[in-house]
């Protein structure tokens, strides 16, 4: 009994210690931080680094925009991933399921960096679509393609597809064909097959899918800096700005916890809306 | 009468494989029709055509006198229970057998009405608001079958439902299901390997062999009277001899064994003398120490072993030739005196033996 204890302890022990020196301790400091104005001995108690936040329109509206932006690219990104996962599932073969999967999973043998710079080869106004455009008489004079919200959204949406396909592949694979029959034979058309039987029995998958996409959207830096350009307005950018550029550490701290608590707050509301719990989702 | 499914030389090929191979067969409204077979045979295949789930090779099919060629599983008259019964899990039970009438569009008040009813008549009443999860092997059987029954199908399709279930559940729900069927008059096409179900519930079993119908009958027919050496074996105990026509006489023949009997018995097809016949016996047609042998096929053997089962006990016995034989062993006492290491004398009548050309190897 005593040794089962100890054992237990003995695992628990990295974890633990994982726990608290990366996520707890990072934290706190961050707290203290962001609770702070000024440094060294002048240093004192404040709230003002988040009413900054509140105060100022460009911030919260960034926040917002960044929010809304990442609830799109997760509907989008959901809309393209889940005829893709159904495919993969039920209807390829053993075979040729295993190498649509090894192609999802290409892109991400490359850095973020060289992957968006792949896309801003191709649509830049010397790119290869423009090019291409060009060659074959489609235009005239080359279109910016790049720094725009859609250029945008769609590299985010192209990196967050892997993270929506593997859950929701293994949702559907769980998911018996004779229930599909099943409703067929009970009078069920194409619609009601989906919206009755495939998407309910993935609900789990489809929620643990969008929430990874959601919170990877929202904490992205390079995709909308590189592909939106300098009017993206992302939120990180405010976060690195007030560290990096204004050296103003207690309020990037204020805007580092913003945002840990907003995104939690959205996740908790749509957990809330779609009646599930956090639990089962990650069971 | 009229019949509520009529299918007619139905062929199904995977490729170079035959499925089910030129099938005909009629059921009248009301019928309770089986299907046996050993697995494999394509039961499923077959039946998953009349549901619309797979297209024929060739062949028709028609409901209640109405072609099904090009007809959406969703759009016909029929429904399937399934081998593993495919309840939704993610509906209690009321939603689950609500699914086919919401999808009718049938207003709720009715819909909530008729879904009461059904659960009623499967002897589940007030079961509504459970869930999948929480039922019991033959609750669900039940529910699943009342899913279909509430769209008072023309006719229903049932593939091997008990399967899943333990033995002695089997046993009551295969009375159980025979007495729903006549409450309900609905038209069942029951789907089987075991052959006690089969006889048990239906009132016409078709044998299926190698995607073939061998013989379609009532259950006494195919027991007493089978038409193919596949169905002599394969519906009931039998006891087999391989021998040779010595004499044939009306629908009588005399059959030397290969042991060294000779036997008097039925024959079935063309009788030559000369030609290699096997000869199917049932245990309960041998009579232990006869006391009147005219007419009767007898012969010696010892007991080898006493197999009591209750009323369906068995004497294993062996011939001087080591052939092992069953012999029924009536329960009245007469015989308590029988034991193993004895040898008794056994005897049939003619007609309980049934012969059948052998052919070339197999049979
Ligand atoms: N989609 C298919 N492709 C190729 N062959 C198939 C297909 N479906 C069934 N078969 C073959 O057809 C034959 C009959 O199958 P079927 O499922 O109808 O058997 P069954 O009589 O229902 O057997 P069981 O009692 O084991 O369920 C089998 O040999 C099977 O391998
Ligand atoms: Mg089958």
């Amino acid at each position: 009994m005593r040794r089962a204890r100890l054992g237990f302890w003995l695992f628990l022990a990295p974890v633990l210690a994982w726990l608290v020196l990366l996520i707890v301790l990072p934290h706190l400091d961050l707290l203290v931080m962001s609770l702070r104005s000024g440094s060294g001995s002048r240093a004192s108690w404040t709230l003002q680094n988040y009413a900054n936040f509140f105060g100022e329109p460009i911030y919260w509206l960034t926040f917002v925009r960044t929010a809304m932006y990442s609830v799109i690219t997760t509907a989008i990104t959901f809309l393209l991933a889940m005829p893709v996962a159904f495919y993969i599932a039920k209807v390829a073969r053993v075979r040729l399921q295993g190498f649509l999967l090894t192609l999802l999973l290409l892109p991400f043998w490359v850095s973020e960096l060289v992957r968006i710079y792949g896309w801003m080869i191709l649509l830049r106004e010397s790119g290869v679509v423009n090019f291409a455009l060009l060659k074959l008489g489609l235009a005239d004079a080359p279109v910016e393609m790049l720094y725009n919200d859609a250029t945008m959204i769609m590299g985010l949406v192209y990196t967050s597809m892997l993270f929506m396909v593997v859950p929701l592949v293994s949702a559907v694979e769980s998911l018996d064909d004779s229930l599909i029959e099943a409703a067929h034979d009970l009078g069920a058309g194409r619609a009601a097959i989906w919206w009755r039987i495939i998407l309910p029995h993935c609900k789990p998958g489809i929620t643990s899918g969008a929430i990874v996409v959601f919170m990877l959207c929202l904490g992205n830096y390079l995709t909308p800096n590189l592909m939106g350009g300098k009017n993206s307005l992302w939120f990180t950018e405010q976060i690195y700005n007030q560290f990096i550029a204004s050296f103003n550490w207690n309020q990037g701290a204020a805007f580092g916890f913003l945002l840990l608590a907003l995104s939690s707050a959205i996740i908790w509301i749509g957990l809330k809306i779609t009646g599930q719990k956090l639990g089962e989702v990650a069971s | 009468m009229e019949n509520d499914l009529s299918v007619s030389r139905l062929v199904k090929r995977f490729g170079e494989f035959t499925a089910v191979d030129d099938v005909s067969f009629d059921v009248p409204a009301g019928s309770f029709f089986s299907i046996l077979g050993p697995s494999g045979c394509g039961k499923t295949t077959m039946l998953r055509m009349v549901a619309g789930f797979e297209e024929p090779t060739s062949g028709t099919i028609a409901i209640r006198g109405r072609d099904m060629a090009r007809v959406a599983p969703n759009r016909r008259p029929v429904n399937l229970v399934f081998q593993h019964l495919a309840l939704f899990p993610m509906m209690n039970v009321a939603r689950n057998i609500a699914f086919g009438l919401e999808r009718r569009g049938t207003p709720r008040a009715e819909i909530a009405r008729r879904v009461e009813r059904t659960l009623e008549r499967v002897g589940l009443p007030g079961f509504g608001s459970k869930e999948i999860a929480q039922l019991s092997g033959g609750q669900k059987q039940r529910v699943a079958i009342a899913r279909c029954l509430v769209l008072e199908p023309s006719v229903l399709l049932l593939d091997e439902p008990l399967g899943a279930l333990d033995l002695k559940l089997r046993e009551q729900m295969k009375v159980e299901l025979k007495k729903l069927q006549a409450k309900v008059g609905t038209t069942f096409i029951y789907i089987t390997h075991d052959q006690s179900e089969a006889l048990v519930m239906s009132d016409a079993v078709a044998v299926m062999n190698k995607g073939r119908f061998e013989q379609v009958g009532s259950p006494q027919e195919l027991y007493g009277d089978p038409a193919t050496p596949f169905v002599a074996g394969f519906v009931g105990d039998s006891n087999i001899w391989e021998g040779t026509v010595r004499e044939c006489s009306g629908q009588r023949a005399v059959i030397g064994t290969d042991e060294g009997f000779a036997f008097e018995a039925r024959r079935r097809g063309a009788c030559a003398p000369g030609s290699a016949v096997r000869l199917f016996l049932r245990p309960e047609a041998m009579r232990i120490e006869p006391a009147d042998a005219s007419g009767l096929n007898t012969f010696r053997a010892t007991v080898k072993a006493l197999l009591f089962d209750g009323a369906n006990s068995r004497l294993l016995t062996v011939t001087p030739a080591e052939h092992e034989l069953l012999v029924t062993l009536p329960q009245n006492r007469r015989f308590d005196h029988i034991r193993p290491g004895q040898e008794i004398t056994l005897g049939w009548h003619p007609d309980s033996g049934v012969c059948f050309r052998r052919e070339g190897g197999d049979a």
